[in-house]
């Protein structure tokens, strides 16, 4: 037997409905989460990337005792958290003797791993530990510039791939327009060496130049740290392929009351709204004008006839 | 990918400007600064200038005036990046569907409201007060096909009926049919539910949060003291719904008889007194309930001359016959009134 389950309320079907597969797709959640055990580097670490994600973020503070996101059978609490919180990035904070200060960074394809890197954290400096003025402190959910130095993204594999995650972490919500008195923030990656990417997070101060484009600045405002690559998956071919699909043809906006035509050309359609000329504005309104009175009086001039005829009737 | 070349300065940076994002492939440190402040100072350095080559190219876009700031439009993304979920499914077409297309059959649209031959008005086309309703019909004239006793009526409420059914055992189908291609529409979910086995007692029934936070009302409620006195957990809110209970008047309220003894006595009168007094007595009702009132005596005084009074007997509620029909009469007199 089979049952249809339907929302009850307006509320809940909104909401299922953004969780729907779209066709084109704005931006990615972030679900951050930690191990059984971590440290406070670590801590700092991904409280202050959920600080700077603020909006498209999730923060579990639990321990996780069952997740292992390389191992075959570690992920299945994973995809059931990102299933429950509509995340398809996440990072994963753990420390070991064997791995200290690990943070693996994953994304999510239908609410399975598609891919994973897995970074130590070295050298954080966090939020805190810069001073700046702040004035220049970026505000949250603006976007980011990103920069990515270093010719180890080109030619190194997995600063590639780390590359390419750190481009969909960090990017924040794909728009179509941007304001540019808004942008007020850049990352900045550059590639150390073949196996160290330096991460800082910049202000942005615009300095006139005396043309149109302003003369950038940047300010560091943190957290900043290096991440050293230890184990990478990537996606299997199959996989990769589905998901890079991309909609052949986006969907038109239907032009409400615009017609075309061969001979005319485009013709347009105009609703003049009713004029409304009984509720005109008057400058004062006399007793025996309003309408409600009018309408009272004759009501009870009517009911009196119809009681009369009843009486006469009777 | 197409990455855009921008060659304003000696260095080739890779653009991208839907992301904000510009790619320096080229730099290599020749030899690692010793100290961190160094290195810190030359990567900020590096990225200023890719920065800055993103502005270049972001400020130069044509921008309309906003109230905010300057308003550009980004072209889109050229990196590409894996999508979050697949892409949506196109929905199955239904059987009818295919059916029609067969068929050849178009759809046509229906007016809302259709003009009511019978009537002389304008009549939904469904729902409420609808043209052509079953219920209308008020005769259903007999047919020689007829079969001798059976109700017209009650068959034709039970072939609605079951057209109603199938037109929900065909949505559930065609659900179905959706579901195994992954075109559900996004708030529809199917559940399986386990196939029912003859012979076996329902699961009870879950009791919803208020039904239990009334119940839990009124078992606190049921102490002699009415719940004031209990003991109270902490956290614990107060009762939701506490059973009602009786009031009296006051037994002195100022001088001579109190306001509100008298308002019930003047409402009473009132009534008697009115000039549409003779309406307020039902007359069939005070009939059948003076029987029903005499039938009683004659039975109790039956039994008490069947059994001796015992014990038990104290036990059954029998003072309650009187009371109820003691409050019987006022009840229907006020019944009459609201006529």
């Amino acid at each position: 037997m089979m049952k249809v389950k339907t929302p009850k309320n307006g509320r809940v079907k909104r909401e299922l409905e953004k969780r729907a597969p779209k066709l084109v797709e704005t931006g990615k959640k972030t679900l951050i989460l930690q191990g059984t055990k971590t440290s406070g580097t670590l801590n700092g670490v991904l409280s202050e990337i959920y600080r700077l994600k603020k909006g498209g973020a999730v923060r579990f503070t639990r321990k996780n005792d069952n997740i292992r996101p390389f191992e075959s059978g570690g992920e299945t609490s994973l995809e059931f958290f990102s299933l429950k919180t509509d995340c398809s990035i996440f990072v994963y904070g753990s420390h070991s003797k064997k791995r200290p200060n690990n943070l693996v960074i994953g994304r999510m394809y239908d609410h399975h791993i598609y891919d994973l890197v897995e970074v130590g954290v070295e050298n954080f400096k966090s939020i805190e530990s810069f001073t700046y003025d702040k004035k220049l402190a970026p505000r949250m959910g603006s976007k980011p510039f990103i920069a990515f130095v270093g010719e180890g993204f080109e030619n190194v594999d997995e600063l590639k791939h780390l590359k390419e995650v750190l481009l969909d972490l960090l990017r924040g919500e794909v728009v179509e327009n941007v304001n540019l008195a808004g942008l007020d923030r850049a990352y900045i990656c550059t590639a150390i060496s073949s196996n160290r990417v330096y991460l800082s997070h910049c202000a942005l101060r615009l300095k006139k130049s005396g043309s149109v484009v302003p003369r950038m600045e940047l300010v560091e405002v943190g957290p900043s740290m290096d991440l050293v690559v230890r184990r990478h998956r990537l996606p299997n071919e199959g996989l990769r392929k589905e998901a890079m699909k991309k909609a052949k043809d986006q969907p038109k906006k239907k032009v409400k009351n615009v017609s075309s035509d061969a001979v005319q050309g485009t013709i347009g359609k105009i609703y003049i709204p009713d004029q409304k000329i009984g509720d005109m504005a008057l400058p004062n309104k006399a007793k025996g004008v309003k309408r409600e009175r009018r309408e009272a009086k004759k009501k009870e001039a009517n009911e009196r006839a119809s009681k009369k005829q009843k009486e006469e009737s009777e | 990918m197409e990455m855009d070349m921008a060659m304003e300065t000696q260095n080739p940076f890779e653009v991208d400007l839907g992301n904000l994002l510009a790619f320096n492939p080229f730099h290599n440190f020749p030899s690692l600064p010793t100290s961190r402040d160094e290195l810190v100072k030359e990567c900020l350095q590096q990225g200023t200038k890719l920065v800055q080559a993103v502005a270049d190219r972001l400020f130069s876009l044509p921008s309309t005036e906003d109230v905010d700031g300057p308003l550009v439009k980004l072209p889109p993304p050229t990196t590409k990046l894996p999508r979050e979920k697949h892409l949506p499914k196109p929905k199955p077409p239904t059987k009818w569907e295919e059916f029609a297309k067969k068929k050849g059959i178009k759809k046509r649209k229906k007016d809302k409201v259709v003009w009511d031959e019978q009537t002389g008005t304008w009549k939904r086309h469904f729902g409420y007060d609808r043209v052509d309703d079953d219920k209308d019909i008020p005769i259903i004239e007999a047919k020689m096909t007829d079969e001798p006793g059976e109700d017209p009526f009650a068959k034709r409420q039970d072939d609605k009926k079951k057209r109603v059914e199938k037109q929900e055992k065909n949505r559930l189908q065609n659900l179905k049919q959706a579901a195994k291609v992954g075109a559900l529409p996004s708030h529809v979910q199917l559940a399986a539910t386990a196939l029912p086995i003859t012979g076996t007692q329902a699961p009870p029934k879950k009791f919803t949060k208020d039904e239990l936070g009334n119940v839990a009302g009124m078992a606190a409620t049921s102490t002699a003291s009415g719940g004031k006195f209990d003991r109270k957990l902490a956290g614990e809110k107060s009762a939701k719904k506490q059973g009602k209970h009786r009031k009296f008047l006051p037994v002195v309220e100022g001088s001579g008889i109190g306001s509100q003894e008298r308002e019930q006595t003047e409402n009473v009168l009132n009534k008697l007194i009115s000039k549409h007094s003779h309406e307020i007595l039902n007359v069939d009702k005070a009939v059948t309930m003076y029987n029903v009132k005499k039938e009683k005596k004659a039975r109790n005084r039956k039994n008490q001359e069947g059994k001796s009074s015992s014990a038990s007997y104290k036990l059954k509620p029998k003072k309650q016959h009187h009371k109820k029909t003691a409050k019987k009469g006022p009840g229907s007199s006020k019944k009459g009134k609201a006529k």
